[in-house]
C-alpha cells in the first residue's frame, strides 16, 4: 500500500509539466491511482511553474501536495521555495548546472545531477527535464523503468512521435547516473 | 472494464457533454475553465456540433436559452465573474422552464478576485445567482470521473425536470488530471412536447417565454414550479459517507475540500478520533436527511469549505443546529491543509 509523491518545480518552459504528465501516464500503464495537478495562471507565462503528481497503489486523496517525498527543482526560486517542504526522509533532485546552491538539510537525501549541461552536451538542449525524470524514475519504487517507450507513445502525438527517441535517450541518461 | 484515460478535469465535462448528446456549446473564454471550451472548439466542427465563442457572457447565455427553447441538449461554461454575468440569463431560463447545464469552475471572488480555486459560489448556484424565485440542480464533481459523470447526470436531470444543472466545480478539479472511463455513461431521453421544433400547422404552437403581466398567472407558474422542486428535493438528493458507521465527529466538505478532508479523516482516525464524512454530491437538492441522521448519532460537525463559510448554513439547517458546527476554512484561492482540518477535528473532539 505504497504512495509516492513528486513535486516539479522550475521556469515556465523547462518541461515542468511534460515531465509530469510522462510520470502521470507511467503511472497510468502500471495499473496505479494517480493525479496530476499542475500550478496555472500567470506564472505559465515565464515565472516559476510546479506540478504535482501522486502515484499510489491506493485511490488518492487530495491532490495537493503539501510534503513531497520527491522534489525535483529545476531553478534556484523552486528549490528555495519547497526544500523545506520535503517529507524527512524524502529526496530532492535539483539540476546542478542552473542551481550553485548546496542543500543545507541532513534528514533528506540530496542528488545534483547537471541535467542542462548533461542535456547539452547529448545535442538536446531543451531535454533536461527527462533526464531529471530518469533520475526520479531510478529512485522511485512505485513504478518500474521498463516501458517508455509505450508511455511515451500514448500521450505524445504522431506529428512529433520525431521526439521520441530522443526523450527516451535523456531518460537512460538520468537513469544511469 | 472500459479503457482508462488520463484527461484533465474540464476536458472530461466537454467530451461527456458530447456523449451525453450536446451539440450546441456557447461560451466566453475565462480561466480556470478555458479547456472546456478549447475543446469544444476542437471536437464540434467534426461531429456537426456549434462551437460558438458569443462576443460577451451574456450573449452566450441568451444563446443557451434560445437553443435550450427548442429542446436540444446545449451548455455554457465559465468561472465566477462570468457566472455573475449569467445570472440574469440563468433566472429566464428558470422562468421559461427549459433545460440547460451550465458549469461553473469557481474562483476566487468576490470582484475579477483571482484565478485560484475556490467555492465561494456556493449562495450564488444554491440560492439563486438571478432574480426571482427559482432553484437550479446544483452538482458538485469531486474527481475527473465525476466531473464526467455528473455532467452527463446534469443533462438528464435538466431533461427530466425542464430546469438547469450547473455544474459547481473548482480550478483544482478543472486543471487536474486522473484516469477516466466513460463505461456507465447513462444517456436518458425525454420526449420534449413543449419544444419549439415547428407546428408545422399539426398541432397548436409552444410559446416560450417568462413575462407574465397578470400576477395571479405568475403566481400560479410559480407554484407549479416548486412543486416539481419539492419532487427534485425528495428524490434527487446525492452524497457519499466516509467511515460515517461509527463516526462521533461528521466532517462536511464538497468537491476538492473533501479531497483534503478525507485525507483528514484518516490521520485523526490513526489517533483514535472516530470520525467520518458526509459529502454533499448535489449541493441542492441539499442531503438534509443524511445530515439529519448523522445528527443523532454525532456530536459535532466540521465544515470544510474554501469560502468564509457558506454551506455551513445548510449544514445548521439541515442539523436544526442540534449539534454543534464549526468551519474550517480558507479563501481567495487558498486551500486548506490536511493538517489544518486535523486540527478542526481535533477540536471538536474536545468540545471546543
Amino acid at each position: 500500500m505504497a504512495a509516492t509523491s513528486i513535486l516539479l518545480a522550475g521556469f515556465g518552459g523547462q518541461g515542468v509539466l511534460f515531465a509530469g504528465k510522462f510520470l502521470a501516464y507511467k503511472g497510468l500503464s502500471q495499473g496505479k491511482q494517480l493525479s496530476w495537478l499542475p500550478s496555472y495562471g500567470p506564472e505559465m507565462r515565464g515565472g516559476t511553474a510546479n506540478c504535482s503528481v501522486i502515484l499510489s497503489d491506493t485511490p488518492v486523496g487530495s491532490p495537493i501536495i503539501t510534503e513531497p517525498d520527491v522534489l525535483v527543482a529545476m531553478n534556484l526560486p523552486s528549490l528555495q521555495k519547497f526544500v523545506n517542504s520535503v517529507v524527512p526522509g524524502g529526496k530532492i533532485i535539483l539540476d546542478s548546472t542552473l542551481i550553485d546552491a548546496k542543500v543545507e538539510r541532513d534528514d533528506i537525501e540530496v542528488f545534483y545531477v547537471p541535467a542542462t549541461q548533461l542535456a547539452k552536451d547529448a545535442g538536446f538542449a531543451t531535454l533536461s527535464n527527462m533526464i531529471l525524470t530518469g533520475k526520479v524514475l531510478k529512485e522511485i519504487d512505485i513504478v518500474s523503468y521498463e516501458g517508455n517507450k509505450e508511455t511515451l507513445e500514448s500521450f505524445i502525438p504522431a506529428k512529433k512521435a520525431g521526439l521520441i527517441d530522443m526523450n527516451l535517450k535523456a531518460l537512460q541518461i538520468g537513469y544511469e547516473l | 472494464m472500459a479503457e482508462l484515460v488520463l484527461m484533465k478535469g474540464n476536458e472530461a465535462i466537454a467530451e461527456a457533454a458530447i456523449r451525453a448528446g450536446c451539440r450546441h456549446y456557447f461560451g466566453y473564454p475565462i480561466t480556470p475553465q478555458t479547456e472546456i471550451a478549447a475543446y469544444m472548439a476542437k471536437k464540434m466542427p467534426k461531429i456537426g456540433g456549434v462551437f460558438l465563442q458569443a462576443e460577451s457572457e451574456v450573449a452566450s447565455i441568451n444563446m443557451v436559452y434560445g437553443a435550450a427553447a427548442t429542446g436540444c441538449r446545449v451548455m455554457t461554461s465559465s468561472s465566477s465573474p462570468g457566472i455573475s454575468l449569467k445570472a440574469e440569463g440563468l433566472s429566464y431560463i428558470a422562468g421559461s422552464d427549459v433545460p440547460a447545464l451550465v458549469v461553473n469552475v469557481q474562483r476566487g471572488g468576490p470582484g475579477l478576485g483571482g484565478i485560484q480555486p475556490s467555492q465561494s459560489d456556493y449562495f450564488q448556484a444554491t440560492k439563486g445567482g438571478g432574480h426571482g424565485d427559482y432553484r437550479m440542480i446544483v452538482l458538485a464533481p469531486a474527481s475527473v470521473q465525476e466531473m464526467a459523470s455528473l455532467t452527463i447526470k446534469g443533462f438528464n436531470l435538466a431533461d427530466k425536470y425542464r430546469m438547469t444543472s450547473m455544474i459547481l466545480a473548482d480550478g483544482t478539479i478543472g486543471q487536474m488530471m486522473e484516469p477516466i472511463s466513460f463505461e456507465d455513461a447513462e444517456i436518458e431521453k425525454y420526449e420534449k412536447p413543449w419544444a419549439l421544433t415547428g407546428h408545422e400547422n399539426k398541432r397548436k404552437h409552444n410559446i416560450v417565454n417568462s413575462l407574465y403581466l397578470q400576477p395571479d398567472a405568475l403566481e400560479k407558474t410559480n407554484f407549479e414550479r416548486y412543486e416539481r422542486y419539492k419532487v427534485v428535493e425528495e428524490n434527487e438528493p446525492m452524497w457519499e459517507e466516509y467511515m460515517m458507521e461509527d463516526a462521533e465527529i461528521c466532517v462536511v466538505a464538497f468537491g476538492i475540500a473533501s479531497r483534503v478532508a478525507k485525507n483528514a479523516v484518516v490521520a485523526a482516525r490513526a489517533e483514535g478520533i472516530k470520525v467520518g464524512l458526509i459529502r454533499p454530491i448535489t449541493l441542492w437538492p441539499f442531503p438534509t436527511k443524511a445530515l439529519r441522521a448523522a445528527a443523532v448519532k454525532c456530536k459535532a460537525f466540521v465544515s470544510v469549505e474554501l469560502n468564509m463559510g457558506q454551506m455551513i448554513e445548510d449544514v445548521r439547517l439541515a442539523t436544526e443546529c442540534k449539534r454543534p458546527v464549526t468551519l474550517c476554512n480558507r479563501a481567495g484561492g487558498m486551500i486548506p491543509s490536511p493538517d489544518q482540518v486535523l486540527e478542526s477535528i481535533r477540536a471538536a473532539q474536545k468540545g471546543e
